[in-house]
C-alpha cells in the first residue's frame, strides 16, 4: 500500500481528516464543496511514508460535475491492489453516506470507513452500533470527531486493516433497499425536541423568514467587518505607523539629505515638507503602510467574518434565497460561494467556481467576479480615495459595479450557447466549530494573503518609483492619452495608476492619491480600476480555469466594459 | 392516491417519490442523493418566481432547482 485515498459525501469532513493525519492545513467549512482542489501530504506509519489525497467530494462514483469527476478518475486510475480508501461518513445522515460506500466496496476497493461527526450525531439523538456496521458491511469502522482529534489515533492504527470485501455488483433501486436494512439494524434514534438550532435550521430555509434572517445576517456582518477593520486601524495599526515608525523614517530622510535617487526610492516625494503615508509613494513608506495599515485590518476583519459563515454552515441557506435572481443571469444559485470568496480575493473566487457544473456557467461567474466583484485590497483603496468626499460616492462606485455584473450577465445569459444546470444542493446542518479551529484558519489565509500580497506591493513600489524617476513611463502614459483624457476625462498620468492597477490594485491608488484629482475623476479612476482588469494573479488563474481561448474573450469583454461605462460616467452620469 | 410533482406539492406535507421524469443523469444523480421512487420525502419550502424547492429526505435537507422540482413525480394520500 502505497497511497491512501480520502474520499466521501460532500461536506463530510474530509478536509478536516486530511489536515489531522497528514499536519497539512487544507481549508474546510460547512458547506459542500469547499475543496476543489486535490490536496497531497504525507502519513508516517512506523518507518512507512504513505502519500495521503484529499479528494473533492461526491455522491456516487459516477461523476456529475468537474470536481467529482477529478476525484474518481483519479481514483480509478491507481492500481487497487496499492491503495486503500478511506471512506469518510457523516454519521448525522448515515444512510445517504452509504450508497457511496457500498459502491466503492462492490467495486472491489480497499476501504476503511471513518464514521465522522460522531459528538454531533449523538447531540442530535442519533446512536449507531459501529461493530455492526463494520459486520455488515465487511470492512473495519472507526468513529472519530475529527474536528478535536478523537478517534484518529484508533484510525491511524487502524488503516493498515483496510480490505475489500466480496459483494455482489448491485443496481441502484437494489443498493438503496440494501442500505435500508443496513441502516434499521445498526441506527437507533432517540426523540429528541426541537432545539433552538433546528427551529433556526428550519427557518432559514423558508421563503419570509429566511430572507428577514439573511437580511439580519448581511447587516450585522457588515458592521463587524467595519467596526473590527476600524479597530484594528485606530487601535493598532495607525498608532504604530505614526507614533514608532515615523519618527525614524523622519530621521532616515534627513539622513539621507531629503532628496536624490535612493531617498525618492525609499521615503518618495515630499508633501510641504514632510512625508505622507498616502501619497509619498516610497518604498519604506506608503508601501507598507497601504499593505499594512489599510489592507490588512479588513483582511483579517472580512476572514474572520466569512470564516464564521463558513463553518456555521449559513452559505448553502443564502444560495436558496439567491437561485432565481441568479437564474437571470445564467447561474444557479450556489455561485454565490465563489462570488463570496472573490470578495475576498478573486483567485480563490475564480477556483472555487469549480462548483458550477458548466463551462458556460464557469465563464459567466469568473468574468462577472474578475469585473464586478471588488476584492478587499481594492474595496481598501474604494474607501480610501472616495472616503473623504462622504458615503455618497463610495455607495456610488458600488451601485455601478452591482449594476455592470447585472446587465452583463442578462446579456452573456442571452448571448452564449449552451445552458445553465439547475441548483442542487444539500443544505447541512448549523454547526458551531470551536474557537481555535475558525482561528487556524484565520490565521492561514491571512498568513497567504501577507505572503502574496506584501513582495508585490513593495516590489511594485519600487518598480514604479524607478520608472517616474526615469522617466520611463512618458511613452505608455503618451499612448494611452487620448482614450484616458478623451474618453474618462482622467489626466494622463492616471494612465500609470490603471497600467500597475494590473499588478496589484492596491498599488494604484499611491498613484491616484498624489495626482490632486477631483472627487468626479477619482470616482471615474476608482471605477475604472475595479472593472479594467483584474490584477495578474487573477490572470493567471482565469488562463488555468478557462484556457487562452476564453481568456481572450473574458479580456475583450473587459476592455469593452471599460471603455463604455468609463465614457458614459465621464460624458453622462457625472457631467 | 395521486400523483403531482414536487413543485405543487404543498408545504409541510408528505409524499413518496413515484418518478424522477428526468434523462439517466438526472435520475442517477437523484438516485445517488438518495431521491428515488418508493422513498418518502417532506416538501419543506417552496421559493416565488420559479425558485427552488427544499425537502426533507431521511435526515438530510436538499434544496433543487425550479426545474428539477417539476421532473419529479410523487404520490400523495
Amino acid at each position: 500500500m502505497d497511497k491512501i485515498f480520502l474520499l466521501g459525501n460532500p461536506n463530510v469532513g474530509k478536509s478536516v481528516v486530511f489536515s489531522r493525519l497528514t499536519g497539512i492545513h487544507a481549508i474546510s467549512s460547512n458547506y459542500p464543496g469547499t475543496t476543489v482542489e486535490i490536496y497531497k501530504g504525507y502519513l508516517k506509519i512506523g518507518e512507512e511514508k504513505i502519500e495521503v489525497i484529499d479528494l473533492p467530494g461526491t455522491y456516487s462514483l459516477e461523476s456529475t460535475s468537474k470536481a467529482e469527476e477529478v476525484a474518481v478518475s483519479l481514483l480509478k486510475e491507481y492500481p487497487k491492489d496499492k491503495s486503500a480508501v478511506i471512506n469518510i461518513l457523516d454519521a448525522t445522515n448515515l444512510e445517504r453516506n452509504l450508497f457511496l460506500t457500498l459502491q466503492l466496496i462492490e467495486e472491489g476497493f480497499s476501504v476503511i470507513v471513518c464514521l465522522n461527526m460522531c459528538d454531533d450525531a449523538a447531540h442530535r439523538g442519533v446512536h449507531i452500533d459501529v461493530e455492526r456496521l463494520g459486520e455488515l458491511l465487511g470492512v473495519p469502522v472507526v468513529s472519530t470527531c475529527a474536528i478535536t482529534g478523537v478517534g484518529i489515533k484508533l484510525l491511524i492504527e487502524r488503516i493498515k486493516e483496510a480490505h475489500s470485501s466480496p459483494k455482489n455488483k448491485l443496481t441502484h433501486e437494489e443498493r438503496w433497499q440494501e442500505i435500508g436494512k443496513v441502516i434499521e439494524t445498526v441506527q437507533h434514534l432517540t426523540h429528541r425536541h426541537h432545539t433552538l438550532r433546528e427551529i433556526l435550521e428550519d427557518a432559514s430555509v423558508k421563503p419570509l423568514s429566511g430572507l428577514l434572517i439573511s437580511g439580519i445576517v448581511v447587516y450585522i456582518c457588515f458592521k463587524i467587518v467595519r467596526f473590527l477593520g476600524e479597530l484594528l486601524i485606530n487601535k493598532i495599526f495607525d498608532p504604530l505607523f505614526f507614533d514608532f515608525y515615523q519618527p525614524i523614517l523622519e530621521r532616515l530622510s534627513i539622513a539621507l539629505g531629503q532628496k536624490g535617487f535612493i531617498h525618492h526610492l525609499l521615503i518618495g516625494e515630499l508633501i510641504n515638507g514632510k512625508f505622507d503615508f498616502k501619497q509619498s509613494l516610497g518604498v519604506l513608506t506608503t508601501a507598507p503602510y497601504i499593505e499594512f495599515a489599510m489592507v490588512l485590518p479588513y483582511i483579517v476583519s472580512f476572514y474572520f467574518i466569512l470564516s464564521l459563515l463558513e463553518d456555521i454552515g449559513y452559505l448553502p441557506r443564502l444560495a436558496i434565497l439567491l437561485d432565481s435572481l441568479l437564474h437571470r443571469i445564467g447561474l444557479h444559485g450556489y455561485a454565490i460561494i465563489p462570488v463570496l470568496l472573490g470578495i475576498g480575493c478573486n483567485v480563490p473566487g475564480i477556483l472555487s467556481t469549480r462548483v458550477l457544473e458548466s463551462k458556460r456557467e464557469r465563464f459567466i461567474a469568473s468574468t462577472l467576479i474578475s469585473i464586478g466583484v471588488p476584492c478587499v485590497p481594492l474595496q481598501a483603496m474604494i474607501f480610501g480615495l472616495l472616503g473623504n468626499f462622504g458615503g455618497f460616492y463610495v455607495a456610488g462606485v458600488y451601485l455601478v459595479l452591482f449594476s455592470i455584473s447585472i446587465i452583463l450577465g442578462i446579456v452573456l445569459n442571452r448571448v452564449l450557447a449552451g445552458y445553465s444546470p439547475e441548483l442542487l444542493i444539500e443544505i447541512p446542518p448549523y454547526r458551531f466549530p470551536p474557537l481555535l479551529i475558525l482561528g487556524k484558519k484565520l490565521y492561514f489565509r491571512i498568513k497567504g494573503f501577507l505572503i502574496e500580497a506584501a513582495p508585490i506591493v513593495l516590489l511594485g513600489v519600487l518598480v514604479i518609483n524607478v520608472l517616474l524617476y526615469f522617466r520611463l513611463l512618458d511613452f505608455v502614459t503618451g499612448v494611452f492619452a487620448p482614450v484616458i483624457q478623451g474618453l474618462f476625462g482622467l489626466p494622463k498620468e492616471a494612465v500609470i495608476a490603471l497600467v500597475i492597477g494590473f499588478l496589484r490594485k492596491d498599488v494604484a491608488v499611491g498613484m491616484l492619491m498624489s495626482l490632486a484629482l477631483s472627487p468626479k475623476q477619482l470616482f471615474i479612476a476608482a471605477t475604472l480600476l475595479a472593472i479594467s482588469f483584474p490584477c495578474i494573479a487573477t490572470f493567471v488563474v482565469l488562463l488555468k480555469e478557462l484556457g487562452l481561448k476564453y481568456l481572450i474573450m473574458a479580456t475583450l469583454i473587459m476592455i469593452a466594459v471599460s471603455m463604455v461605462v468609463g465614457s458614459i460616467l465621464n460624458f453622462v452620469i457625472l457631467r | 392516491m395521486r400523483k403531482i410533482s414536487l413543485v405543487q406539492l404543498r408545504e409541510n406535507q408528505k409524499a413518496k417519490v413515484w418518478e424522477i421524469s428526468g434523462g439517466r443523469i438526472l435520475q442517477h444523480k437523484m438516485m445517488s442523493m438518495g431521491i428515488y421512487p418508493g422513498r418518502k420525502i417532506t416538501k419543506l419550502s417552496h421559493f416565488a418566481i420559479r425558485g427552488p424547492v427544499v425537502v426533507k429526505v431521511g435526515r438530510g435537507v436538499l434544496a433543487l432547482g425550479y426545474g428539477i422540482a417539476a421532473k419529479i413525480i410523487v404520490e400523495i394520500e
